[in-house]
């Protein structure tokens, strides 16, 4: 029986595989599990379908942020095209589930590697230029990739969008939201794995003096193109992932939803959960997603009470707004997002009565 | 041959707008290196700003335009002041992103003041500046649009040659550090160039307005087709920006007449990866671009 870890007071790390060490204390350990468990065991027992369906959601958002704060939190390049690579992705998962009659545990990675690929074409700007122009470059993908999925007819079938077989998993059907619940968490489980111990690699580590410094880590012996690309890449591959996973929970895709403003509502996440933190992209991807629901919500409430009389008041305008709003204001006022909010109420805990 | 002159006029005339549009773009890269994704917003204020003044309030047109660009130029001061001027030293990063936040929230609040409508203008340029020739008929729009723009390059050009102010905003662009210790008041300069810049947006804004009305769809579009004008021209050449957008406009109208109209919207932006692939410093761009 090893040593129980509690928090120490002080820092005492003597040794750098302390430092990288993913739960500092057991305790973190015990939360983790006991939050996996009520994910998986009783959430599914006790939420409605309407909750189930917003927990699919709020899931599939965070394996699609995650991808993007490994892009712009972890090396520090812009995309703003985000949301036409989930695209990609739920194209190519649909093609390969109609056309190639693919299972979806083969077509789901296959169309996250279809994505990466895409996406690495249009980070190839990045890797001669700086991050600037790689933003530049995503917002161009944004529109050719837009154009590609409604013009490219006979792949993609333009307007009319592309119905999917009913989802199976290794020849079980699988039932409505709470099968998809299960996927869809279990995927999220393991990205986050991936993603974690990424960031604790040499690769993780040369992304980030990537971010802070460019030149300091070209002195240092990394290879900036490379790398830049291959973050590129991975974070294409959430992306593509994420979009094959929704593509198969819609059942039918139109190119509509992929446009500027989903990878602007991506962007949100990654700001507002917090930079080069993963459990930031899950907070921004239930904030966000919420955000939406509640905005939904309330619209609804107001035109049924009547107190806003005209019809032509639309939900997407106020959710542009409040998305535009909340950007900036979590720039202005907390630019580390929900991720360092929690970990100031989370020391304020553990420091109580004491805290400050 | 009178399809190609027409087009050729089209594509001048709409390059020469995007030009314009360009021109703020370019002017708040050159002096605090921020790319403004929130260009094609204060484009649709200002066009809003000149439609709510003109149709409320029943001023003479001259009268409404001057106090419009007002506007607009207050509108910069603000912004720069309230949500800019707290990240001065913040990594860029933030700075971008608070203006892709930017842009979201003013297309939203734009859409709820006035919806996602069209609204056209009340003619009222007069009918001396319609030019015909032969088969092609030039609307007098493009006579006013191409008379304001040059007045506005010329002020401008003067501007930046002679007052100090001119010549304060130009040592910043070169070197703020050194522009800094040598007494310029750096934060003034960002303040004004965000004012002149949304102040020339605005005036683009209205002529877009008067040429196609008034839809903020439209007009943020725009604003993003900016991003393939200024990487022609070079990010931080003024004059580039009205050649980038004459060359990017004949493409446009070119494509849309002979090979296929939808293809119109993508092709400044697959010319902008090719641009960013080949030579990514534009035409008449610095040379000095950091390659990592």
């Amino acid at each position: 029986m090893r040593k129980i870890h509690l928090h120490p007071c002080g820092n005492f790390r003597e040794r750098y595989d302390r430092e990288l060490t993913v739960f500092s204390t057991d305790f973190g350990r015990l939360w983790a599990g006991i939050g996996l468990m009520i994910l998986f065991a009783f959430v599914p027992l006790l939420a409605s379908p309407y909750m189930m369906y917003i927990f699919n959601m709020i899931g599939i958002a965070a394996i699609a942020a995650i991808g993007l704060n490994i892009l712009i939190g972890f090396t520090g390049q812009i995309s703003l095209g985000h949301g036409a690579f989930f695209g990609v992705g739920a194209y190519a998962g649909a093609i390969f589930a109609t056309a190639l009659h693919l299972p979806m545990f083969v077509s789901v990675p296959a169309a996250g590697l279809v994505t990466a690929g895409i996406g690495m074409i249009f980070g190839i700007p990045s890797g001669r230029l700086k991050g600037l122009y790689l933003t530049i470059a995503t917002l161009a993908g944004q529109f050719i990739i837009e154009y590609v999925l409604i013009h490219w007819e006979s792949l993609t079938k333009g307007t009319m969008g592309i119905t999917l077989p009913p989802a199976r998993l290794l020849g079980l059907p699988i039932a409505g939201d709470i099968g998809f619940y299960y996927i869809i968490f279990i995927a999220l489980a393991g990205m986050v794995w991936i993603a974690i111990n990424l960031m604790r690699t040499r690769y993780g580590r040369a992304f980030i003096a990537i971010r802070d410094n460019d030149r300091a880590a070209e002195g240092m012996g990394i290879p900036i193109f490379p790398y830049k690309l291959l973050s590129f890449g991975i974070s294409s591959f959430y992306a593509g992932f994420a979009g094959a996973l929704w593509a198969f929970y819609m059942g039918s895709i139109t190119a509509e939803p992929f446009n500027l403003g989903l990878s602007v509502e991506y962007i949100a996440m990654v700001i507002i959960g917090g930079l080069g933190s993963i459990s930031g992209s899950i907070f921004g991807a239930v904030f966000i997603t919420l955000l939406n629901e509640t905005l939904r919500f309330a619209t609804e409430l107001l035109m049924n009470t009547g107190i806003v009389s005209q019809s032509g008041l639309n939900v997407a305008p106020l959710r542009e707004f409040v998305f535009g709003l909340a950007i900036v204001l979590f720039i202005l006022l907390e630019p580390r997002g929900l991720a360092e909010v929690w970990r100031i109420i989370r020391s304020g805990f553990r420091l109580w009565p004491f805290s400050y | 041959m009178d399809f190609f002159m027409q087009l050729l006029v089209g594509g001048l005339t709409v390059g020469f707008l995007y030009g314009l549009s360009a021109m703020g773009f370019v002017m708040i890269f050159k002096s605090s290196s921020v790319l403004n994704f929130a260009h094609g917003e204060l484009l649709a204020i200002g066009a809003y700003f000149f439609l709510a003044l003109a149709a409320w309030a029943n001023l003479p047109i001259p009268i409404v335009f001057i106090i419009a660009l007002g506007g607009c130029f207050v509108l910069g001061l603000l912004v720069e002041r309230i949500f800019l001027r707290p990240l001065i030293g913040e990594p860029l990063i933030f700075v971008i992103m608070l203006t892709v936040g930017l842009a979201a929230m003013f297309k939203g609040l734009i859409l709820l003041i006035w919806g996602g409508n069209l609204y056209t203008y009340p003619d009222f340029l007069p009918k001396i500046l319609e030019i015909r020739w032969g088969m092609i008929r030039i609307p007098p729009v493009y006579g006013a649009t191409f008379i304001i723009g040059t007045l506005f390059l010329t002020l401008f050009g003067l501007f930046f040659k002679f007052s100090s102010q001119g010549i304060y905003m130009r040592s910043v662009a070169d070197n703020q550090r050194a522009a800094l210790s040598l007494g310029v008041n750096v934060k003034r300069v960002f303040a004004l160039s965000w004012a002149i810049a949304a102040l020339v947006a605005g005036m683009s804004g209205m002529v877009l307005g008067i040429i196609n009305g008034v839809n903020v769809h439209n007009l943020s579009a725009i604003g993003l087709k900016v991003f393939p004008v200024v990487i022609l021209g070079g990010l931080d050449s003024i004059g580039g920006a009205i050649i980038g957008g004459i060359i990017i406009g004949l493409l446009e109208t070119f494509t849309g007449g002979y090979l296929s109209p939808s293809l119109r919207d993508v092709v400044p932006y697959i010319v902008l990866v090719l641009i960013l692939l080949i030579k990514p410093y534009g035409l008449f761009g610095l040379k000095e671009i950091e390659r990592v």
